[in-house]
């Protein structure tokens, strides 16, 4: 019996999580949709004004990422949970740890990146100039894997709870303000006519920061919440 | 022969909310043995079963696997057994291949499409393994969850429920199953409110009440 390693066990999770979004695609969609409706009623909200729009673009865009990305945060352990699956990944002879970083990882290429990736269409609205566009799609690229590793831990701990969903946002907003604040700065900088790199060098920090211990305690809280 | 117990409960108590379900429960299980855990609806099975796997902390007292507490082994105790619960563990959206595919990789190896195929096949499942879980029956998807036991080299089976929604044929095969699982020297415990008999094996008995 061939047995797997650590990184197979990785790629399998994040495989299987992938698949099954690629099978209940409307889940994906959804998240997507709300981020684009949500940055473009502001243009047509406040009106018109070309230097209002380009001050409060990456603003908005990153309030945005960061409400669409708690629109998906329950869902990531509640239909393994009401399933059983849960139970099995408890039980998988290697590391939890592992099993939730690849659940982690396939969260954020379902919300974080395509978010990232559309982020430069959106700014075209508010006029945003190339340099900054480009400066948008870095800080998201950085930034949006803490808000799916703190919602990770957020999602965990609030497993089976009624109104769960709402709990789970008023848990990891306040958490995601740094992220909010270095990210929207990246391109304020950029506007100023400064150099971007230290926001985008704190951003990388928190992911890092994040990656060394949030798949550990998520774990944890999800061993707490099948007792 | 008798061989040395490889499982040991001893003392064991466990509560759920503020009850206690049973106290000072011990028992051991040794190789090819067979334990039916038996008692009324709410006398703590699942629970008990849930302790053995290290779901739930017990109250008081200990499971001991090979020697050693079961919190003590890490992870490798849970390379060593198998449990089934009263949940399935498949996804709709999945065939019944990918979903076997899936439980052997979270179970740490991996299963070519041969050997998934072939156990599926053995559980009654012909022409159902590319089709989406969603479309099967209960038994049918019972059966897929039940194929993980072939497939796996666990020694331990912990079995919840395991006969929920199959049909004759499909308990005739578990007995079988269990038989053969008993003789190459593995373990069974399990609860199960209908009749179940493995032929040339005492089946014991444990009574929660």
């Amino acid at each position: 019996m061939n047995r797997l390693s650590l990184f197979g066990l990785l790629g399998l999770v994040v495989r299987r999580d992938l698949l099954l979004a690629m099978r209940r695609r409307a889940d994906v969609l959804t998240t997507l949709i709300f981020f684009v409706m949500v940055v473009s009623l502001f243009p047509l909200g406040v009106g018109p004004e070309p230097e209002m729009l380009r001050k409060m673009a990456s603003g908005v865009v990153w309030v945005a990422a960061l409400l669409a990305s708690m629109l998906s945060l329950p869902r990531m352990f509640s239909a393994d949970h009401a399933d059983g699956t849960l139970e099995q990944m408890m039980l998988a002879p290697q590391s939890l740890s592992v099993l939730v970083l690849g659940k982690i990882l396939a969260h954020w290429m379902l919300s974080g990146l395509p978010l990232a990736l559309i982020a430069p269409v959106l700014g075209l609205q508010f006029d945003m100039s190339a340099q900054a566009l480009w400066i948008l799609v870095l800080a998201l690229l950085l930034g949006t894997p803490v808000l799916s590793m703190i919602g990770a831990v957020g999602a965990a701990l609030t497993l089976g709870l009624r109104g769960g969903g709402v709990l789970v946002s008023l848990l990891v907003l306040p958490l995601c303000i740094p992220v909010l604040i270095f990210g929207a700065g990246a391109v304020e900088a950029v506007n100023g006519g400064m150099s971007a790199v230290s926001n985008l060098a704190l951003l990388g920090a928190f992911t890092l920061f994040a990656l060394v211990f949030t798949p550990f305690v998520a774990a944890q809280a999800l061993r707490i919440s099948m007792e | 022969m008798q061989q040395a117990p490889l499982l040991e409960v001893k003392d064991l108590a466990c509560e759920r909310g503020d009850h206690r379900l049973f106290s000072g429960l011990s028992f051991t299980l040794a190789p090819g043995e067979l334990m039916q855990v038996q008692g009324a609806n709410g006398s703590g099975k699942t629970t008990l079963l849930r302790t053995l796997c290290g779901f739930v902390q017990p109250v008081q007292g200990s499971v001991h696997w090979s020697g050693q507490d079961i919190g003590e082994w890490d992870d490798d105790f849970h390379a060593e057994m198998c449990y089934l619960g009263h949940l399935n563990a498949i996804k709709d959206e999945l065939s019944a291949l990918e979903n076997l595919q899936m439980s052997a990789g979270l179970a740490g190896y991996t299963l070519s499409d041969q050997q998934a195929v072939s156990a599926l096949r053995r559980m009654g499942l012909q022409r159902r393994e590319h089709l989406p879980v969603r479309v099967l029956s209960q038994g049918q998807r019972r059966r897929v969850a039940l194929s993980r036991l072939l497939v796996g080299d666990a020694h331990l089976w912990i079995l919840d429920e395991p006969l929920t929604a199959l049909d004759v044929g499909a308990v005739g095969l578990m007995q079988e199953l269990i038989g053969e699982h008993l003789s190459k020297g593995g373990m069974t415990i399990f609860t199960t409110h209908q009749p179940l008999q493995v032929a040339g094996v005492q089946t014991r008995q444990l009574m929660l009440s």
